[in-house]
C-alpha cells in the first residue's frame, strides 16, 4: 500500500489510472463475450457440419429412378380365375422383349432384366389384382429401376471407370441409355422411403414401418410413463413427508435418470422376455423398456412444474375449504400442465432416439411388413438406420443417411412443439 | 381433469389388447442366427412373403452362438422356427437343444461363403501367404526358433519381397462370426508353417494360433463391414477383412488380395481353388413344421434352385452354390424332415 496524497498532479494520474483499469474490464467484457460468440459459433459449425454431411451422403435417396414399362398381359401368362398365381416373370420377360428385340440369347435377357427392381413381378401382380379388365390388354407401369442403374442414374457409379471394376457392364449401359433415349427413365421424388416397409432392395426399402413400430412404441411409453410419472411427482411433491425414506427415493430417482439406457434393455430382457415371456421384438416391449428409461425424467420434471405453482395458490384453495384432492385435481395439476407436457414431449423424443435397449429385445429384425398392433414384431427408426447401415447395397448408404435425416426431422418437430406448448401456454406469476 | 381420463383409459385399452393378442398363436415365422446368413435369408424372407401373401418372416442376426441359444431355447411359439450359421452346430449346443426337448433338427448346407481380404483401388497389390498373414496379425510369432512377442511393424520386415510399409489391417472383433472364420481358415493354417509352433500341444497351441496382436497394426473395426470399407479407402496401404459379399459389392472401390496366389471371385471360390471360404448352414426346429403356419413353404422357397441354385438370387447376393448333386440331397433332406445324428465335437 503506498500513502495517498491528494495533490493536483496525482489526481491526473488517478485519472489515467481509471481510464486504462475501465479499459482493462470493458475488454474483459468484451473477451467473455467473444468466447461466447466462439462457444456458439463452434456448436453451430459442428451441427451444420453434421447436416452437411447427412445431407450430401443422403440427398440421392430422396429420389429414386424409375422406369416406364409396358407390361402386356396376356391371358396365357395370366388367368382371369386364379389371378395371383399368374406367371408374371414371363409377363415381365415379354414386356422387356418388346422393348429390346434383339435380345434373344437368355444370359442377356437375364442381365437385361437386372435393369429392373427384382421384384417387378410383384408390382405387375398387384396392378392386375388391382385392374383385373387389363387381362389380354397391356398395363403401363413406373418399375423403380434396381439399385445398380439408380445409382448409375445419379451418377454415384462412374460409367468412365474400366468395366470389371463396376457393378454394371457396358451392354447394360447401354440398354439403359437406349431407355433414357426413349424418355422411359424418370427420377420423382421417392414416396416409398415413407410409405414402404423395409426390404433387401435398397430401390424398394422405405421406413413405413419403422414409424409405425416407433409410434406404437411411443404410445406404449407415453401411456405407462405418463400417468405413472405424474402420480409419482404429486405423491413426492404434495403429500410425502420429509424424512430419510422420501430422501432416499429421492436420491434413486435423480440417479436412475442418469443410468445408461441399455442398462434397462438387459432388464427388459431378463424380466419382460424370459420372465413374463412378453413376445420378442414387439413394441409393446420397446414401450415398457422405454417407460422405464424416461420414467425419472418425468417426474423430474412433473415434479419441477409443480413445485413452479405458487404456495399462494394452494393457500387460496385450502383457506376456501377445499380437500387438499381438491386443490391438486382442479387447480395445481392444471396451472402445472404446460410444464409437464413440455417435459412430456422433450422424454418422448429422448425415447424416439434410444436404439440401445431396443436392440437387447429384438426390434431390429428385418420384417418386410408394418407392424399391426402392439405385440407384432416391429422395427423402430433408430435401429432400423442401424440395419441399413450395414446392409452392404450401395443404394443403403444414401439411405441410411435419409433414415437419420427422416429421424432427426421427427425430433425437431417434437421439440419444437414443446417449445410451442411452453410459449403459448406457459404464465408467469 | 380429462387428460387424465383420456389417458387411463388408452393404457385399459392398450392392457386388454396386450392379453387379447398375447393369447393368439404365433402366425409369423421367425429367424434368427449368423449375420452372415442374415443377408441370405432376408431375401428368401422377402421373396417368400412377397409371392405367397403370407405374413412377413421376421428375421434377425443374432450371431451364430447368439442364434443356437435361443433356438436351442425349446419347443414352443416362444422360440424361433430356424437359425442361420456359419459353421456346423457344436456338440455342446447339440446336446442343449436335446436337453431342451429340441430333438428333431434338419441340417441344411446352403453353400459357401468367402472370406476376402482386401485393399483400395488407389493401393499396390500384394500377394500374401497364410503364414505372411499370420506373423503379421499374431500376437505372438516364431523367430529364429523361439516363440516372440510379434516384432513386425512393417511388411517388408515379413519378407523382404513385400512392400516397405507399416502393417495395418481392419478386421471384425470377436463376437463376430467372421472373426472366427478367419481364424480357423487363416491363423490356425498359418501358424503350422511354424515348426516351434506346430510343435505345440493343447492349449498352448491354441493360445499362440488363435490370439490377434494388440499393439496396433491389426484394428479392431467393429462389425459395420461398411466403416472398413470407408477406412480402406481413405488409407490406401490398409488391409481389410471381410466376408466376400462386401469385396463384390464395392468392386469399383476395392481389390481383393490374392492368398496363396488365388484372387477371391465367385470362381476360384466356387471351384474351392480360393481356400478362404466357409460352409453356412440353416437348421430346422421340426417340431414347428406343421405348426407354425407358412414354415414348410418357406423351407421349400429356400433350398428351392431359384433360391440357392446356380444363378439363383441367392448366388446374386454372394452366396457360393454348392454343386447339383448335392443341391437335390439337400432338397431331399428338407422334404422328408431329415433329423440330423449328433454331431462328433
Amino acid at each position: 500500500m503506498t500513502e495517498t496524497t491528494y495533490s493536483g498532479s496525482d489526481a491526473a494520474d488517478r485519472g489515467n489510472d481509471m481510464a486504462a483499469r475501465r479499459k482493462r474490464r470493458d475488454a474483459a467484457n468484451r473477451r467473455l463475450q467473444y468466447y461466447g460468440i466462439g462457444a456458439i459459433s463452434f456448436a453451430i459449425g459442428l451441427l451444420a457440419l453434421l447436416f452437411a454431411s447427412l445431407i450430401v451422403s443422403g440427398y440421392t435417396a430422396f429420389t429414386q429412378t424409375h422406369v416406364r414399362i409396358d407390361f402386356p398381359i396376356s391371358a396365357t401368362h395370366v388367368k382371369p380365375d386364379a389371378i395371383d398365381q399368374g406367371n408374371y416373370r414371363l409377363v415381365v420377360r415379354d414386356a422387356l422383349a418388346d422393348l429390346f428385340p434383339d435380345v434373344t440369347s437368355p444370359a442377356d435377357v437375364r442381365s437385361l432384366g437386372q435393369i429392373l427392381t427384382n421384384n417387378t413381378q410383384f408390382f405387375v401382380r398387384d396392378a392386375v389384382l388391382a385392374d383385373p379388365s387389363v387381362i389380354g390388354r397391356s398395363v403401363t407401369l413406373e418399375i423403380p429401376a434396381s439399385d445398380p442403374f439408380d445409382q448409375l442414374n445419379k451418377g454415384v457409379i462412374d460409367r468412365n471407370v474400366p468395366e470389371n471394376q463396376r457393378r454394371v457392364t457396358d451392354r447394360q449401359i447401354g440398354w439403359f441409355d437406349q431407355l433414357v433415349a426413349q424418355d422411359r427413365v424418370t427420377a420423382p421424388f421417392n414416396w416409398a422411403l415413407f410409405t414402404a416397409p423395409n426390404s433387401r432392395f435398397p430401390e424398394l426399402a422405405g421406413l413405413s414401418g419403422a414409424i409405425v413400430g416407433s409410434a406404437l412404441t411411443l404410445l406404449v411409453c407415453f401411456v405407462l410413463s405418463f400417468p405413472i410419472g405424474i402420480a409419482a411427482a404429486i405423491y413426492l411433491e404434495e403429500f410425502a413427508p420429509k424424512n430419510r425414506w422420501t430422501d432416499l427415493i429421492e436420491v434413486n430417482i435423480n440417479n436412475l435418470a442418469a443410468v445408461p439406457s441399455i442398462v434397462f434393455g438387459l432388464l427388459g430382457l431378463a424380466v419382460f422376455l424370459n420372465l413374463m415371456g412378453l413376445p420378442r421384438s414387439a413394441p409393446l416391449v420397446g414401450g415398457m423398456v422405454l417407460a422405464l428409461m424416461t420414467l425419472p425424467t418425468m417426474i423430474i420434471v412433473t415434479r419441477a412444474a409443480l413445485k413452479a405453482v405458487p404456495p399462494s395458490i394452494r393457500e387460496a384453495g385450502l383457506g376456501m375449504g377445499a380437500s387438499k384432492h381438491q386443490v391438486i385435481m382442479h387447480h395445481v395439476l392444471p396451472l402445472a400442465m404446460p410444464g409437464i407436457l413440455t417435459g412430456t414431449i422433450i422424454g418422448m423424443a429422448h425415447a424416439l432416439g434410444e436404439t440401445a435397449p431396443l436392440l437387447l429385445i429384438g426390434m431390429n429384425a428385418f420384417i418386410t411388413s408394418e407392424p399391426g398392433g402392439i405385440t407384432d414384431a416391429a422395427t423402430a427408426l433408430p435401429t432400423q438406420v442401424f440395419i441399413w447401415a450395414d446392409s452392404p447395397e450401395r443404394g443403403f448408404v444414401a439411405r441410411t443417411a435419409a433414415g437419420i435425416l427422416v429421424l432427426l426431422g421427427f425430433l425437431i418437430i417434437m421439440n419444437g412443439l414443446a417449445v410451442w406448448l411452453r410459449q403459448r401456454l406457459e404464465r408467469t406469476w | 381433469m380429462k387428460l387424465i381420463t383420456t389417458a387411463s383409459a388408452i393404457a385399459l385399452a392398450a392392457a386388454a389388447l396386450t392379453v387379447a393378442s398375447a393369447a393368439q398363436a404365433r402366425d409369423q415365422i421367425r429367424i434368427v442366427g449368423s449375420s452372415t446368413v442374415f443377408p441370405y435369408t432376408q431375401a428368401v424372407a422377402e421373396q417368400f412373403a412377397n409371392s405367397t401373401g403370407k405374413p412377413a418372416p421376421v428375421v434377425e442376426s443374432t450371431g451364430t452362438g447368439g442364434g443356437f441359444k435361443a433356438f436351442c431355447g425349446g419347443v414352443g411359439v416362444d422360440h424361433p422356427d430356424v437359425t442361420g450359421a456359419s459353421r456346423a452346430i457344436k456338440k455342446s449346443e447339440f446336446e442343449a437343444c436335446t436337453k431342451a426337448g429340441v430333438e428333431s433338427i434338419t441340417e441344411v448346407l446352403l453353400g459357401y461363403d468367402g472370406l476376402s481380404i482386401a485393399h483400395a483401388r488407389s493401393g499396390t497389390s500384394v500377394n500374401l501367404t497364410k503364414a505372411q498373414l499370420f506373423q503379421a496379425l499374431a500376437s505372438k510369432v516364431e523367430k529364429d526358433g523361439q516363440i516372440v512377442d510379434n516384432p513386425y511393424k512393417k511388411w517388408s520386415e515379413i519378407d523382404p519381397s513385400l512392400p516397405d510399409v507399416a502393417i495395418a489391417v481392419f478386421g471384425p472383433p470377436p463376437t463376430s462370426g467372421t472373426r472366427d472364420a478367419f481364424v480357423e481358415l487363416v491363423m490356425h493354417p498359418g501358424c503350422d508353417a511354424f515348426p516351434a509352433i506346430k510343435a505345440l500341444e493343447g492349449d498352448a497351441k491354441k493360445e499362440v494360433c488363435e490370439r490377434m496382436r494388440q499393439d496396433g497394426p491389426f484394428i479392431e473395426a467393429g462389425e459395420n463391414d461398411n466403416l472398413i470399407v470407408q477406412r480402406l479407402e481413405a488409407d490406401p496401404t490398409a488391409l481389410g477383412i471381410f466376408g466376400y459379399s462386401f469385396l463384390y459389392e464395392n468392386q469399383d472401390k476395392l481389390v481383393g488380395t490374392p492368398i496363396d496366389g488365388v484372387a477371391p471371385s465367385t470362381e476360384t471360390i466356387a471351384d474351392g481353388s480360393y481356400k478362404i471360404s466357409r460352409p453356412l448352414f440353416i437348421y430346422i426346429k421340426n417340431a414347428h413344421r406343421g405348426v407354425i403356419p407358412g414354415l414348410e413353404e418357406f423351407v421349400t422357397e429356400y433350398v428351392s434352385e431359384a433360391s440357392f441354385g446356380e444363378g439363383g438370387y441367392l448366388a446374386e447376393r454372394g452366396l457360393i452354390p454348392l454343386d447339383e448333386g448335392k443341391r437335390e440331397d439337400v432338397r431331399q433332406a428338407v422334404a422328408s424332415s431329415t433329423a440330423m445324428a449328433a454331431p462328433a465335437k
